[in-house]
This record gives C-alpha cells, sequence and structure tokens, in this order.
C-alpha cells in the first residue's frame, strides 16, 4: 500500500486531469440550460420591476434601487444554491419566489404577491443573469 | 404638464404653449433680422440699422408684448392661491425632509384625520391644499392637475387643484431640499364622491389588523411586539395602540398606501420588509435607521404586522 508512485499510476493521473479540464472547457455556462418551458424572461423583468425586488436585490437590469437586504442576484443563473440552502433548480425557485418562509422558516424574505406564471417569468429571468 | 387633468392643470398648459409660441416667433424674427444684418444686400442691411429700430422692436414691442402676457398669466391663474372659502374642502400638507405629512381638516380648519405621502381627493371639485413646511423650502407639485406652490417655513400657501376624474396622479417635490430630495414622492388619488366619504371614514378608524394568508394572525401579533420592542414608537402613531410618536409618517392605514418610502417603491410586503430593515440603502439620508438589528424572521413579522393594517 501507500501513494501511487510508478509511472503508470502518474500517467493515469494525469490522463485524468486532461480529461476533467477538456471536458469543463466545453461546459460553457451559457451551456447549462435550466428547463423553463414557456417562459418569458423580459416579462420577468417587467414582474420583477413592478413588484420591486430590487428594494432588496441588486438585480443586473434594474438601475434603481439597488437593495442589500437579500443577496446580489448578479450570476445568479451560474449559482448552485438558492438563498446558500435550496438546489438552485426551477420549480425550487420559483416555489421559493411565491413562499420563501415555507422552504425556509428563518428568511427575511416574505411570500410574495406572485402568481405562478409570474413567479415562472421571474426565474426564467434570474436565469439569464450568468456574469459573476 | 402637458397632460392636464384638471382646471387648474389646463390654463397652465394654455399659458405655456402661448409663451413658447410666441417666444419661437420672436426668435425667428430676431434671427431673420441677425441674418439679414450679416449677409442682406446693403439696401435690407441699411433698414435694420439705426435708432428707429431699436426703439421700435427692441424697447416698445417688448414692452407691450411682455406687460399683456403678464396680465394675461396672472389672470389666468389668479383663483389658485386665494384662501379657502366657506364649503371648500380643505387638506394640509407639510413638506417635511423627506416625506409630506397630510390632514385632512373640517370648515374650521380643525383636524379630522392624519395621514401622509397620499392625498385623497374627491374627484370633479375643488380642493383647497394648505402647504406649509416643517423644516427647509419644499415645493409641491401634482404635474397633471396643477402649478408648483413653494412650502416655506413659517408661512401657508394655498392652492387648488381638482382631478376632472377618478385615479392617480403623482407628485414631487419640485424645490432642492436636500439629501434624498429627488425621492421624496406623493401620490394623489381622486375618487368618485361617494368613494371618497367612505374612504374617509375608513381613514378616520383606529388601525385594524386584518390578517390574510400570507399574514396569518401569529406573525402579525409577532410583528406587533417586535414594532413595540424596537422603538418603532418613538417616530410612528398607529392610531388604537400605545404608538404614538411624530416625526414620521403615520402608519395607521399604512397597508393601504399605494406606496412606500414617499411615493418611490410599491407597497407590499416583500418592499415592506426591504425598507424596514435597510431604508439607507433605498433611500440615503432618510431619517429612519436601517434595522439591522432584526432577524430575518422578525423583518417579516414586522412587514406582515404593517401590511395588515389597510
Amino acid at each position: 500500500m501507500g501513494f501511487p508512485t510508478t509511472g503508470e499510476a502518474m500517467g493515469r493521473r494525469a490522463m485524468a486531469g486532461a480529461l476533467a479540464l477538456a471536458l469543463c472547457a466545453c461546459v460553457d455556462k451559457a451551456d447549462l440550460p435550466r428547463p423553463m418551458v414557456q417562459a418569458d424572461p423580459a416579462a420577468g423583468l417587467a414582474v420583477i420591476e413592478d413588484v420591486g425586488c430590487a428594494a432588496c436585490h441588486k438585480i443586473p437590469g434594474v438601475a434603481w434601487p439597488e437593495g442589500r437586504s437579500g443577496s446580489n442576484l448578479a450570476g445568479f443563473g451560474a449559482r448552485p444554491l438558492i438563498a446558500g440552502r435550496l438546489p438552485n433548480q426551477p420549480d425550487v425557485l420559483i416555489r421559493w419566489l411565491i413562499d420563501a418562509p415555507s422552504m425556509d422558516p428563518g428568511t427575511a424574505m416574505p411570500p410574495m404577491p406572485l402568481t405562478q406564471d409570474q413567479a415562472r417569468d421571474v426565474a426564467a429571468y434570474l436565469y439569464t443573469l450568468d456574469e459573476d | 404638464m402637458l397632460d392636464p387633468a384638471g382646471p387648474f392643470a389646463g390654463p397652465i398648459q394654455t399659458v405655456a404653449w402661448v409663451l413658447f409660441v410666441m417666444a419661437a416667433v420672436v426668435m425667428v424674427v430676431v434671427l431673420g433680422a441677425l441674418g439679414v444684418a450679416l449677409f442682406g444686400p446693403r439696401k435690407w442691411k441699411r433698414r435694420v440699422g439705426g435708432e428707429r429700430l431699436i426703439w421700435i422692436a427692441g424697447l416698445a414691442f417688448p414692452v407691450v408684448v411682455l406687460t399683456g402676457l403678464l396680465i394675461y398669466g396672472l389672470t389666468t391663474t389668479a383663483r389658485v392661491a386665494d384662501a379657502p372659502k366657506a364649503g371648500e374642502m380643505r387638506v394640509r400638507v407639510t413638506g417635511e425632509m423627506w416625506w409630506w405629512r397630510v390632514a385632512y381638516l373640517d370648515d374650521q380648519g380643525r383636524e379630522i384625520v392624519q395621514d401622509a405621502n397620499e392625498v385623497h381627493i374627491p374627484a370633479g371639485q375643488p380642493v383647497v391644499f394648505e402647504l406649509e413646511s416643517a423644516d427647509v423650502i419644499h415645493s409641491f407639485w401634482v404635474p397633471r392637475l396643477g402649478g408648483k406652490t413653494d412650502m416655506i417655513p413659517g408661512r401657508r400657501n394655498f392652492m387648488r387643484l381638482q382631478a376632472d376624474a377618478p385615479g392617480t396622479y403623482g407628485g414631487q417635490c419640485a424645490e432642492y431640499c436636500g439629501g434624498p430630495h429627488a425621492l421624496m414622492g406623493l401620490v394623489v388619488v381622486a375618487h368618485a364622491p361617494d368613494d371618497y366619504s367612505a374612504w374617509l371614514e375608513r381613514q378616520s378608524r383606529p388601525a385594524a389588523a386584518v390578517p390574510s394568508a400570507q399574514g396569518p394572525l401569529a406573525l402579525i401579533d409577532q410583528g406587533r411586539n417586535v414594532f413595540a420592542a424596537s422603538g418603532c414608537a418613538a417616530c410612528h402613531t398607529i392610531r388604537g395602540t400605545e404608538a404614538n410618536g411624530l416625526a414620521g409618517p403615520d402608519l395607521t392605514h399604512v397597508g393601504s398606501r399605494q406606496t412606500l418610502g414617499a411615493g418611490i417603491l410599491p407597497n407590499n410586503r416583500g418592499t415592506m420588509a426591504g425598507w424596514i430593515s435597510d431604508s439607507q440603502s433605498l433611500k440615503p439620508g432618510n431619517r429612519m435607521p436601517s434595522y439591522a438589528v432584526l432577524s430575518g424572521q422578525d423583518v417579516r413579522a414586522v412587514a406582515a404586522y404593517l401590511e395588515s393594517l389597510k
């Protein structure tokens, strides 16, 4: 037993590393679509502005305000987690937008006055935010 | 201003257009004369030279025209600033840094009820606004309903506004008053006369929390306790509770208002939570501190409580 020190093992590791690198290079963030059927990101932005999400969140595309109580949503589409605790998947996000406290009682984010369709459009917009 | 919605805004638009057209005509004539003086044939040049033209076009003409315009402008807007007469509806609006204190008055000028940042009026009748200031000079302006009137400390200025049809009309402080002046807006809501009476009656009642599916009673109660324990009552009044502070806006029916932060944000539990938690990021320099001492759930509870005050 011990650490693999033979040339063969080292070669295998180098191969694996190269393969991983190559895979990473192929997986551009823009190629990680989260399936949002029939959702309209532009309509989502309009909802975001009407409801005033920016009172707590800094959101690319919304010039004012730039709230600080919630997280900055720049790059949200590339993040693995919602609010640092839930998997960042469309169905989870839509539920979160409509009723965050039911998923995390400690959150400051209240249930928002959004219909299912509005929440879906908002989610679609948030998934366009890919630049960090 | 270019889309007047009442009889006190219409004349201002007319005056503005008359002034604009006359100024445009004078400018064209002057530029024409200048062109002639620079590039015209010698015979024409001689005609625009000499003292006679200066006396006529440079002195007599402006004196006559400007005097006429002055009289026209003053007569068109004369009634707007008269003191209130018997039977006219009266509202007192006091400019504060950086919001509006609103009081509805009876015939004798006594307060019926206080409110903030939103003025409700019956449509189709003139309303006398009594405009005052608590600190610096502000200016009250609802562009679609009338002109600007300054709010000057130690003075009471009058202005009439009328909305011909029910609707919502935006307003704005029009005199720089420091810090977040640009974020000092207001909303005028015109009701059909019957709706207005019902609104005033509702507004006169003390606060009553109305629970909802998204704001259940338990959360509202928690919010009420956090509100009491966090010192909010030092600045805010909620009639019917122990909160009787006078420095900030009356919150008795804050949940029924259309906007937050003096006309700048839509009013819902989300924006309410954001305002309570960190109003300084939304309206930098305003006199409400950000409440970084509250937990997420406490913020949400206070927002639910205030939202329930319809």
